[in-house]
């Protein structure tokens, strides 16, 4: 799934990342903890001329529930760069971000217990 | 793909710390399919007086690579294990990965064990439920766990244990520790 970089390993990346955001490294997106859940919102229409290349696939990778981190790593762009487009999606109710279960509540017991008995397994 | 409200899809977050070169990137690579994860910081306040930047002030924003893996339990249900970046310039990461994870992994090194007398401390303040691993590296002497505990002056609830990050049996027994650790202190403080 890796798209083609223009990237040489000498130089580093020829676009700066920040180039993707238009030069800004803040947004809305900021508090996205890493394992935040994104989910593309079913049904909302893009305005497919509004959005850029990286958002489109943002938009694509997180047709399922997909962790920023996840996300990060999926595009090979580092986190602030994908934070920022994060929050453009956000801003514009395409995307649902769900904060990590155990920051409130914490985590139940049974699926605790549950994590034990899948590592066990691995 | 649709969900019943009790089936939200659940990630927990592990952090694997410890010194430099003491197998954070092999314990995460022995257990679950290891991707590259970069953070480009932006040197702000944050960065006054960690990077010395003297000579290259042109540079605004500066690379910190960690280790990310996932493990999938079941469908909805995923573990995702970092690697915290290991050497203290990075501490701005710090508080952004611990916020809200299960627990951490403390990787030790007995050659080198007051390389992880931060990541102990650290733990400890938050109150982040951890564990102590000790890598037992070709060369160097076994050290009882006992005598590890002592050394790092570890409460006595704190499980201790010795680990060869390389072999994957391993490393499974150093995670089910860890959120089994984390599970008791779940409990404990509900008791309360």
């Amino acid at each position: 799934m890796t798209e083609p970089q223009w990237l040489d390993e000498e130089a580093g990346p020829i676009v700066r990342p920040y180039a993707l955001t238009g030069g800004r490294t803040r947004s809305s997106g900021d508090d996205f903890d890493l394992i935040s859940l994104v989910t593309a919102v079913v049904g909302r229409q893009a305005d497919e001329a509004a959005l850029g290349p990286e958002q489109r696939r943002i938009l694509a990778i997180a047709q399922e529930p997909m962790s920023v981190a996840d996300i990060a790593s999926e595009m090979d762009l580092p986190l602030g760069v994908v934070r920022v487009l994060l929050g453009d999606l956000h801003d514009h109710e395409l995307i649902s971000v769900r904060p990590p279960a155990q920051v409130a509540p914490l985590p139940s017991e049974r699926i605790l217990k549950e994590v034990i008995n899948g590592l066990r397994a691995l | 793909m649709a969900y019943a409200p009790s089936e939200e899809p659940v990630a927990l977050k592990i952090l694997v710390a410890g010194g430099f070169g003491v197998g954070k990137t092999t314990l995460v690579g022995a257990i679950s399919e290891i991707r590259p994860l970069r953070t480009e910081e932006v040197l702000s306040d944050r960065g006054v007086g960690v990077d010395d930047v003297d000579g290259v002030e042109g540079k605004t924003t500066t690379t910190v690579a960690m280790d990310f893996g996932r493990i999938t339990i079941r469908e909805g249900l995923v573990v995702y294990l970092f690697g915290t970046p290991g050497q203290e310039r990075f501490w701005f990461m710090w508080d952004e990965l611990s916020y809200g994870a299960l627990g951490a992994v403390v990787l030790a090194d007995t050659r080198r064990l007051t390389d992880c007398f931060p990541s102990i401390d650290y733990f400890e303040q938050r109150g982040t439920p951890f564990i102590v691993a000790v890598n037992c590296f070709d060369g160097a002497d076994k050290h009882e766990p006992d005598d590890v505990r002592v050394a790092l002056d570890l409460d006595p609830d704190v499980p201790v244990l010795l680990c060869d990050v390389r072999r994957r049996a391993s490393a499974k027994v150093v995670l089910v520790t860890l959120v089994e650790h984390a599970l008791k202190t779940l409990t404990a403080a509900q008791r309360k």
